[in-house]
């Protein structure tokens, strides 16, 4: 597969960044950038600190020592909300739905950060507010159709199977209409034919003009969707390319296979399957 | 038909509340509804508590307080003598204003005091600084801890009220005038506005029903929910979740204060146990016992048990049947005795129509979605 | 003077102090937060008080008051706790806000509004110790006594015998506890049994300081929660602490302002610990307070 050249100037830059939990170090000396409207990969065993850059990048924990820039603006410091309302969105490892609302409502929630509507203007039903619901509710569908959702749309979000809960996820973050999306293991929990689908979708998200960062362990899928890796392994990068690269990366090939060097125990959650499937 | 099905509720609700009344002017008992509308006002409080328990998921066992603070501000200002004024310009115009009037005392002097809507003014105002000050930094707690942040305020507010001698101490404040609101509707606990009284108290907890539940339904109530629902997501969403919590709390403080100003100038007085933390309690669980999420549930349940305790139907035991029925209630059916109802009527009328792009798709009667308290 | 107020800060403080504990105890092993907890130190006392007016040594009284109190509080357990475990923070805070008033409200027809007490314990009213120059009654020594061989005991209790890992087990990691064969639902009837004899002990050796009334337990719950609060919630022995500085902070507040403003103190200085440090005074940071869920 080809894939472009992003000669564009950073769009998400992490800037030697680092996080401890009590004497734990989770990430440290983590530099790395994605450029506009590529697939970015992070991959490393678990524990590495993926998930902990996740937080850091959208605004859930702030970093010790270090910067995040977005479209060259520094958003460390920022709140989850204000972030998002730069133009990222994001979806969680265990999908993290708004179990007791129907999945229409919760992709509606996504319309949040473009609508308006106060608790003045929502109580007294202004009809610029009554115009706006409809916006959103029409903005709603539009993202839940792509995604195969439409069918389930008054469905609670509780009484959902795993995999129908992360596409509603996926469709809540496509409805803030991000310039930058990160994934959290989207693929984790699918079957094999969810997985078929969900690389269709995130090429789809791709096209429409969409930055991603993607925390995946399904090797597979993220060789075959990514234009670049990052691997962390315990909280540090080892290496930095294109997927051709990185697979015969002798460190990375060591830490996922092998045992390390000075003799750390392999990380052996992981098959790696490294080979797409043709 | 849309519009007809969305607004049954409330049409239930008016008809409901006409046929109320003249039944009890049939059977002569129109001394009731005295008790009615008392209980029709603390429904507000309620309400507001459903908004911020039920669907923002904030736990408040203060907002007795809120109601003491509407309450006794107005009874405060349009009792206390503020004479004889110094001449400046600024009293003579508020004077002329009618912010200040004057009125015979008890002992038929004459004593200068605040009319009833600057009154109500001040005490919103003053509502609303102190839920700011209150539900900002306690807001960022969860459970236990917001509960016993929002207890131990409703706390300092009655100690406060029960310890100040202007405030009239244990006795509270009495002989709180009536309130013109214009229109020529006065609230007044006179016995000849006894039905124009019920009517006003019904016509408010209409109107504050119709605006909860355009909140609930919109981007507003969805985001609330979400909060209730997974915070962090919801942050990561882009909802300002400190300052949506803050709003919901706000206003059901203003809620609260309405309702104790309207009490307040309707029994012509009030008490320190307006103040307490039983009352705060019962408020809660008044809420909890209705179905916490559901404004019909809550309504029904508040101004029914309300109605009850105040017509003295417990008689001594009055604390400890309520708070049986609580227990009973919250053990037997956690999400409130309408619930079970709720689903069946649902059920029956989804068979003759299907209300599919309904906000929640709630048809009338039922409650306004599950309960939803965790 | 100021030895004086200390004192009976320390005197007030102890029995917030075992309020907290009991709070504590129920709190890591069930999750609920008892707000009943006041009705125990009511209860103990009213029923020892009883057993008094019949004739029965005061021993005797004290000993099967504490231990018909910690029926209660087992049965409280077993009849409304077991099922409901998986009910919301809501809920449980209701309910056993409903059970206090209930309590109450039967303690008040079995008892009456009258303000009652058992006899000092040794010497009477008049009697006292000097202490620096600050005049104790001995049955302050009481209070301190009884309940700092009760705190020991309990301490050493889930600290070294069986049952007490058990217990604690249960509260931090029940699964585990429960795959380890630990009986987790008695040890929340325990929990419940041994918070409600500390309380019910409590009600006792105060009962001739403070006197015994129906309405004494609600504002107790309320200190002692605070309490609890200030020593970081879930940590009994921090209890000891906040529960000391609860009652030092209103002993020198009823110097200082006027009597009714003097509960006003301890709940300001309360909410001020919520807002800056929610994980208490001894509590580490970033705990449940602020946490999600």
């Amino acid at each position: 597969m080809e894939r472009p050249a992003f000669t564009d100037m950073a769009f998400l830059e992490v800037e030697n960044v680092r996080r401890s939990f009590g004497g734990l170090v989770a990430l440290d000396r983590v530099s790395f950038t994605v450029c506009r409207g590529q697939i970015k990969g992070l991959i490393g065993p678990n524990g590495a600190g993926k998930t902990t850059l996740f937080n850091m990048v959208s605004g859930l924990l702030a970093p010790e020592v270090g910067q995040i820039r977005f479209k060259d603006r520094t958003i460390t410091g920022l709140k989850p909300f204000q972030i998002a309302r730069l133009g990222i969105s994001r979806t969680f490892q265990n999908p993290s739905l708004f179990l007791r609302m129907t999945v229409l409502e919760n992709v509606m929630v996504g319309r949040h950060l473009r609508s308006r509507a106060s608790f003045l203007s929502s109580s007294l039903r202004l009809p610029g507010q009554v115009r706006e619901e409809q916006h959103i509710r029409a903005e709603a569908w539009r993202h839940l159709e792509p995604l195969g959702l439409a069918a389930l749309a008054d469905r609670p979000a509780g009484s959902l199977a795993f995999g129908q809960r992360r596409m509603v996820e996926l469709a809540r973050a496509l409805a803030t209409e991000p310039e930058l999306l990160l994934l959290d293991e989207p693929a984790s929990g699918l079957n094999t034919r969810e997985k078929a689908d969900l690389n269709q979708v995130i090429r789809r998200i791709r096209a429409s003009g969409v930055t991603l960062l993607l925390v995946e362990h399904d090797m597979a899928l993220v060789m075959d969707l990514a234009d670049d890796i990052v691997v962390l392994h315990n909280g540090t990068p080892i290496a930095h390319g294109p997927p051709a690269t990185i697979q015969n990366d002798p460190n990375v090939i060591q830490v996922y296979l092998g045992g390390e060097p000075d003799g750390i125990p392999p990380a052996g959650e992981l098959n790696l399957k490294w080979t797409r499937p043709r | 038909m849309r519009f007809l099905q969305c607004n049954t509720p409330f049409a239930t609700f008016a008809v409901l509340a006409v046929v109320t009344q003249l039944v009890l002017r049939a059977a002569g008992m129109e001394y009731c509804l005295t008790q009615l509308t008392m209980a029709l006002y603390y429904a507000l409080v309620v309400l507001g508590l459903c908004l911020v328990t039920g669907h923002a998921g904030q736990v408040s066992l203060g907002h007795a307080a809120f109601f003491a603070i509407g309450g006794y501000t107005s009874a405060f200002l349009t009792t206390h003598d503020f004479g004889p004024l110094p001449e400046p310009a600024w009293a003579t115009g508020l004077k002329q204003a009618r912010v200040l009037i004057e009125h015979s005392d008890l002992y038929g002097g004459t004593a200068l005091s605040v009319s009833p809507w600057a009154a109500v003014v001040v005490a919103l105002l003053l509502t609303f600084v102190v839920a700011h000050l209150i539900g900002y930094p306690a807001l960022r707690l969860k459970g236990h801890y917001l509960a016993m942040a929002t207890l131990g305020f409703g706390l300092i507010v009655s100690k406060i009220v029960v310890g100040t001698a202007q405030l009239g101490a244990s006795d509270g404040i009495t002989g709180v005038p009536e309130w013109p609101l214009g229109f020529g509707l006065t609230v007044s606990g006179r016995r000849t506005l006894r039905v124009e009284n019920y009517y006003i108290a019904c016509g408010l907890l209409l109107l504050t029903l119709v605006l909860l539940r355009n909140l609930i339904r919109s981007r507003v109530g969805r985001a609330l929910q979400a909060i209730h629902d997974r915070e962090t997501a919801a942050n990561a969403m882009g909802i300002n979740t400190a300052a949506y919590k803050l709003g919901a709390f706000v206003l059901s403080a203003l809620l609260a204060a309405l309702a104790g100003v309207f009490f307040t100038h309707y029994t012509g007085s009030i008490s320190p146990s307006e103040a307490g933390a039983l009352k705060s309690v019962r408020y809660l669980a008044l809420a909890a016992a209705g179905g916490m999420a559901s404004l019909w549930g809550v309504t029904a349940m508040s101004v029914i048990l309300n109605y009850l305790s105040l017509r003295g139907f417990f008689g001594s035991y009055d604390n400890a049947v309520f708070g049986a029925i609580l227990i009973l209630i919250i053990s037997l059916a956690p999400e409130g005795p309408l619930k079970p109802l709720g689903q069946w009527l649902r059920h029956g009328l989804n068979r003759n129509h299907h209300p599919r792009d309904e906000t929640t798709g709630a048809p009338p009667g039922a409650s306004d979605g599950a309960p939803r308290i965790h | 003077m100021a030895l004086q107020y200390l004192l009976s800060g320390i005197t007030k403080g102890s029995i917030y102090a075992v309020v907290a504990i009991g709070f504590n105890l129920i709190y890591s092993a069930t999750g609920v937060l008892n707000f009943a907890q006041g009705e125990f130190v009511m209860l103990g006392g009213m029923v020892a008080i009883m057993l008094a007016q019949l004739g029965l040594p005061l021993v005797v009284a004290v000993g099967a008051a504490v231990i018909v109190v910690s029926a209660v509080g087992c049965l409280l357990e077993i009849t409304f706790f077991r099922k409901l475990r998986h009910h919301s923070i809501l809920h449980m805070i209701i309910i056993t806000i409903g059970l206090s008033i209930v309590i109450q409200e039967i303690a008040l027809h079995i008892w009456d509004e009258k303000v009652r007490s058992l006899p000092y314990f040794t010497g009477n009213e008049v009697s006292s110790l000097k202490f620096f120059g600050a005049a104790i009654s001995p049955q302050v020594l009481w209070v301190l006594g009884a309940i700092a061989v009760s705190v020991v005991l309990l301490h050493i209790f889930l600290r070294y015998t069986l049952q007490g890992r058990a217990m604690r087990a249960c509260a931090s990691n029940p699964e585990a506890a429960m795959l380890a064969g630990i009986n987790i639902p008695n040890m929340r009837t325990l929990s419940f049994g041994l918070s409600a004899a500390l309380g019910g002990l409590a009600g006792c050796v105060i009962s001739p300081i403070t006197m015994t009334h129906y309405e004494m337990g609600a504002p107790l719950a309320i200190k002692g929660f605070a309490a609890a609060i200030l020593g970081g919630l879930g940590n009994p022995m921090g209890g000891v602490i906040g529960g000391l500085t609860v009652g030092i902070l209103e002993a020198f507040a009823v110097s200082r302002l006027p009597a009714a403003f003097n509960d006003v103190a301890a709940f300001v200085v309360l909410l001020l610990v919520l807002f800056v440090r929610p994980h208490g005074l001894l509590g580490r940071p970033g705990g449940e307070a602020v946490r999600e869920h």
